[in-house]
């Protein structure tokens, strides 16, 4: 499917170009055409409230407009995926103002926690607003799995005199009094049992707000028992993980599983590779972004189309001052590759 | 130059012989540990201070820092200036940069270029980018 095909007119193209989300088609090749169907994605707002009714506005604005923009998908995605951070400190004020810009979408929303709506009250009001933190379900021959994957060690959660002191500390991606996220033994043991009744040739597709590869410690671009997940996906055929928390675009091939993350639409990130002292593991396959430019706001962030074919995925990235790109599972090399940029050996406009 | 040298012996002697602690290697105006630690320790104080404005929720209005955008100061790339910044049209410090920063996605008053809080950001940007080649102009 072309991208401009999920656009509803001629009308709505231009905006839509310039627009940030994601959407998704799961489709099984040819002769199953019944079984394809689409889904968006929508990630890391990171809504900042400043002080009663006022909040960050240039947030605000890369929500709605992601909603606005999905709300223009044609054909209509099954559902949204939403993949953590609503919020930029965990408050339920920016939970709640973050769930009302969400609630002008027309279609189906499902969530997934951030450590940004996590670590003020252990994902108490998000439960309250949203339910379960790890969930799985079973869409049109596909089963989709969501994570918490910004877990920590106990000791840790547990050692500051308030939810505030934590969730600021954990709330700076670079603060070195922060914590490794993990998945946690007794999600391990859930997810093992979960995907024990599912056929190993269903395509499964998992969400987890951080990379479950381990990229860069430092900025917890790292799930650290990232390689433990792996081993439980490791049976199955086509395996699809899917994660915010970068907000920049990476993606990687290990073994059987097919990594993408999605943008954020917020603000962009720097890669590792920019932070001079950083020891990072950004994968090989990853052509990197254009350094944003900080005058255009919506720069750098973005949303997807993802369209799963065959239980694989390819991801069209929409970004509002870059050109969008094409990231899309190549059954030849039984990888991830970008349709346009993989091969060319020209230099991006440098980060450095 | 010579001259010196033998000043500078002689007075080395008369430490040495006095029973002060000083190191042996030899080169002209050599400076104590006392004196290096004293300045290295001025200079982090003046990087931590940087940190802290860097990640602080009101240096700007509207609750932003900068750290949101660049952990750890990365894509601030403090050894590409002075340049010419297109978006403005004009070649600049990174002070201004800073100032730019302040004022627009921080919403907040530009600060004095000669002031502390100026001088300690740059100071943390640039000691987050040590190591790095200077490379005024580049893009």
């Amino acid at each position: 499917m072309q991208r401009r095909d999920f656009l509803k007119t001629t009308g709505t193209l231009a905006a839509g170009a310039m627009i940030p989300m994601s959407l998704v088609e799961i489709a099984f090749g040819k002769g199953n055409e019944a079984q394809n169907f689409t889904f968006a994605f929508i990630s890391d707002s990171h809504i900042q409230q400043i002080k009663g009714a006022k909040f960050v506005r240039n947030w605000d604005k890369g929500l709605e407009r992601a909603v606005a923009e999905c709300n223009l998908l044609n054909p209509r995605p099954d559902f949204v995926m939403y993949g953590g951070d609503i919020a930029q400190l965990g408050k339920a004020s920016e939970i709640d103002h973050g769930l009302e810009l969400l609630s002008a979408s027309k279609n189906e929303l499902k969530y997934m926690l951030g450590e940004h709506d996590y670590y003020l009250d252990l994902g108490e009001h998000w439960s309250k607003r949203l339910g379960e933190h790890y969930y799985s379900f079973d869409h049109k021959g596909v089963h989709f799995v969501v994570l918490n994957s910004i877990l920590t060690d106990e000791k840790w959660v547990n050692k500051w005199s308030s939810g505030e002191e934590r969730m600021g500390v954990m709330a700076g991606l670079d603060n070195p009094q922060g914590s490794p996220f993990m998945v946690g033994y007794k999600q391990r043991q859930w997810l093992a049992k979960d995907l024990g009744k599912v056929d190993h040739d269903t395509p499964v597709v998992v969400f987890s707000h951080s990379p479950l590869q381990k990229i860069y410690k430092g900025w917890n671009f790292w799930t650290d028992d990232a390689e433990l997940i792996q081993a439980i996906l490791k049976p199955f055929k086509k395996v699809n993980v899917i994660y915010g928390h970068v907000h920049q675009i990476q993606y990687n091939q290990i073994g059987n599983i097919t990594f993408h993350s999605v943008m954020a639409t917020a603000w962009p990130w720097p890669y590792p590779s920019t932070y001079a002292k950083a020891k990072q593991y950004l994968p090989k396959l990853t052509v990197e972004m254009n350094r944003a430019d900080p005058f255009f706001e919506r720069d750098a962030t973005g949303w997807q189309f993802i369209d799963v074919h065959s239980g694989n995925i390819d991801l069209s990235y929409v970004l509002p001052n870059n050109e969008n790109r094409v990231v899309g599972f190549n059954t030849k090399t039984r990888r991830p590759e970008d349709r346009k940029y993989q091969d060319v050996q020209k230099p991006p406009q440098k980060h450095y | 130059m010579k001259v010196f040298y033998h000043i500078r012996k002689i007075a080395l002697v008369a430490l040495l012989l006095g029973g002060a602690f000083i190191s042996l290697e030899l080169s002209a105006d050599e400076f104590t540990e006392k004196e290096l630690q004293g300045w290295t320790s001025e200079y982090l104080t003046v990087v931590k201070e940087g940190r802290q404005h860097f990640t602080s929720p009101t240096l700007g209005t509207n609750s932003v820092a900068c750290a949101q955008c660049h952990p750890n100061a990365a894509n601030t790339h403090p050894e590409t200036y002075p340049k010419f910044q297109k978006q403005l049209g004009k070649v600049i410090t990174i002070a201004e940069m800073i100032n730019w920063c302040i004022a627009n996605p921080l919403e907040g008053k530009r600060l004095s270029v000669d002031g502390q809080k100026m001088t300690s950001l740059i100071t943390y940007i640039t000691d987050e980018r040590r190591g790095v080649k200077l490379d005024p102009g580049k893009h």
